[in-house]
């Protein structure tokens, strides 16, 4: 459990404020990417709100100048992963794969003051560590993710580094479905099993969209719970817009074995205005529409 | 000339016991990697990772995150060429200790084209973060782990394995960024590296008898390159400068030379011996060595064009000054 206790009520608001949130951005900015927000909402606020066993924030909850690239000489930076609070053996982590899911991060700390609500101004602005794809210093990021499928390896090394200490904190990572298509996420996921990482969940948001349309028809990946479990894993799906499920999805017993939760969600859920706009990788609001989502955001 | 035997088996055991963070992992080439005995030795420290090296090298990522240090084993070739993206983005942009093992350079295997790492040196001098050593024999094998170990940041090695020359002096281990001064002259400048510097020594040694002066340097550390005793000797040299590399003269060694030589203003000519701009294929090293122009004779006669001179060195002459050929797959 988080050092705070949410309700799943308190959850379900905060899910809406992202939507919300990411919605405004879209509006005031042009574009964003809306559609992942709408998926994922209810995962990444229950993740940070109910099942991730995190500390207190260690972060500048304001938004800090990009304090450069790693190297020998800057290794001491303020990393992300501070705002997911100080690692101890016992606790929790978080990888996020599907990384240009940074807003979503970025809302969902926000919502539960991880960082302050005036750092999201500068989300994509030039020379913050804010970025639309978020790399190892922006709030809430562990890695540098943007290539795809290589963050669940970098979890899988990180859970099976913690099963060598003895350390009781979970792995927890999250990615999307077309990620699924990567080889490397297969490679990880048979040795995840041959390593018995029972200590490694994965939360993947099965939006079934992706850059260049529906899922099944860019590249089908299902049955994925069938092919997970022939990897080795344990494996259950739920509605990813079900708080409840979410929580209880983290409970799935898995002795031996990773678990994944396939989170089936819907890229417009929770603003209808966006139906006919789907499946959209990155959202343009159409300048025709722009009133309709407006006073739409406005109610929200 | 001594012969050294499975060097890197009995150095990887060596520095394990010293660091207990150490750890190896392998993409079913171990055996192939001198690493089946540290296998035995350390079966709880051995991660046998299939073969699946992109999922290898990002798994080891999260494993040096926490604190480990993996020596990731493999051939080089598929350490650089097939994982380019992950060692990038998965270890060098962090700057994460991971130490990327490399076996059979060059073409130092006769596994052909697909295993023969003949570009490594130029595409991974571009990767940020990196160190590269590149090894020419027995002493830099007990050396290269612990410059490894110390380097604050992702190292590549080509590694030579099985039966190594030892050239160097056992006490006179490999140095960081510092360049081996194997002999000082002053009509030509000579770098070598790997198993080049084999070929070198052939060359120097048959030029030596002919009355040329040579400044011969190995050089283990390819990136970073700025060790000032290069620029030095490329300022020194009268005739020119000569290299000669286990892989294409594009990005390697010779090419970092000839950034050294145009910063520093040096206008001199500069030989790149190596493979020109091709693809290899299957055969043993000697063969390789002579057919695609990587040889003594081809340094030899390198020389010969930058003086002037014809020295009527035979390839006869040269077989007496032979040291050793690996050919083992």
């Amino acid at each position: 459990m988080p050092d705070k206790k949410f309700s799943n009520e308190e959850i379900a608001r905060a899910a809406t404020n992202v939507r919300k949130h990411i919605l405004s951005l879209a509006i005031e900015r042009g574009g964003c990417y809306l559609t992942q927000a709408c998926s994922s909402a209810e995962i990444v606020t229950t993740l940070y709100m109910n099942i991730l066993n995190i500390g207190p924030s260690l972060g500048n909850p304001d938004a800090q100048p990009f304090p450069g690239v790693p190297s020998a000489q800057n290794m001491d930076y303020p990393k992300g992963s501070l705002y997911n609070g100080e690692q101890t053996p016992d606790r929790d982590r978080l990888f996020v794969s599907c990384c240009h899911y940074a807003s979503v991060i970025y809302c969902a700390l926000a919502e539960c003051g991880r960082i302050s609500q005036a750092a999201i101004d500068k989300f994509n602005a030039d020379g913050w560590n804010m970025e639309m794809i978020g790399a190892e210093h922006s709030p809430g990021f562990e890695n540098t993710a943007g290539s795809l499928g290589q963050t669940v390896s970098i979890a899988a090394g990180t859970a099976h580094a913690y099963k060598l200490k003895g350390n009781a904190g979970k792995i927890y990572c999250m990615l999307s479905d077309g990620e699924l298509e990567e080889g490397q996420d297969w490679e990880c996921f048979q040795a995840a099993a041959y390593y018995h990482l029972d200590n490694f969940i994965v939360y993947a948001d099965i939006n079934h969209q992706q850059v260049e349309g529906w899922t099944k028809d860019v590249m089908n990946t299902e049955p994925l719970t069938d092919r997970m479990k022939a990897f080795g894993w344990e494996a259950v799906q739920i509605n990813g817009h079900d708080i409840e499920a979410l929580e209880q999805a983290a409970q799935t017993p898995h002795p031996g074995k990773p678990l994944m939760v396939l989170c089936d969600t819907d890229p417009a859920q929770g603003i209808p205005p966006l139906k006919s706009l789907v499946p959209k990788h990155f959202v343009r609001i159409p300048k025709d529409r722009r009133e309709e989502f407006i006073s739409f955001c406005e109610q929200m | 000339m001594k012969i050294e035997v499975n060097t890197h088996s009995k150095n990887m055991i060596r520095l394990a016991k010293e660091h207990p963070e150490v750890v190896v992992m392998s993409a079913d080439l171990g055996t192939s990697c001198e690493i089946k005995e540290f296998h035995e030795v350390f079966p709880d420290r051995y991660f046998s990772m299939g073969i699946a090296e992109q999922n290898m090298c990002s798994w080891a990522a999260g494993m040096a995150r926490e604190g480990f240090r993996p020596f990731l084993h493999t051939f080089s070739v598929f350490l650089y060429r097939r994982i380019l993206d992950q060692l990038e983005m998965s270890v060098a942009y962090p700057n994460l200790p991971v130490v990327f093992v490399g076996f059979v350079p060059g073409i130092t295997t006769p596994g052909g084209v697909t295993h023969q790492s003949t570009n490594d040196v130029g595409v991974l001098r571009t990767v940020p973060n990196l160190a590269i050593f590149d090894i020419g024999d027995a002493t830099e094998i007990e050396g290269v782990l612990d410059l490894a170990y110390s380097y604050n940041g992702p190292v590549f090695i080509r590694m030579l394995r099985k039966e190594v020359p030892r050239f160097f002096p056992a006490d006179e281990p490999i140095r960081f960024n510092h360049a081996r001064i194997l002999s000082e002259g002053t009509d030509i400048t000579l770098l070598s590296s790997s198993v080049c510097t084999e070929e070198a020594l052939r060359a120097t040694a048959a030029l030596r008898e002919k009355g040329v002066s040579i400044r011969h340097l190995h050089v283990s550390t390819l990136k970073p390159f700025t060790d000032p005793q290069v620029v030095e000797a490329c300022q020194k040299a009268k005739y020119g400068v000569v290299t000669i590399e286990n892989g294409t003269v594009i990005g390697g060694l010779g090419s970092a030379v000839a950034d050294v030589m145009a910063e520093h203003g040096i206008g001199k000519k500069l030989v790149k011996v190596g493979l020109q701009d091709t693809y290899a294929h299957g055969a043993s090293k000697m063969y390789l060595l002579k057919k695609y122009q990587m040889d003594a004779m081809t340094l030899i006669g390198a020389v010969e064009n930058l003086m002037g001179k014809s020295f009527e060195i035979s390839e006869k002459g040269l077989e007496e000054i032979r040291f050793e050929d690996f050919s083992a797959v």
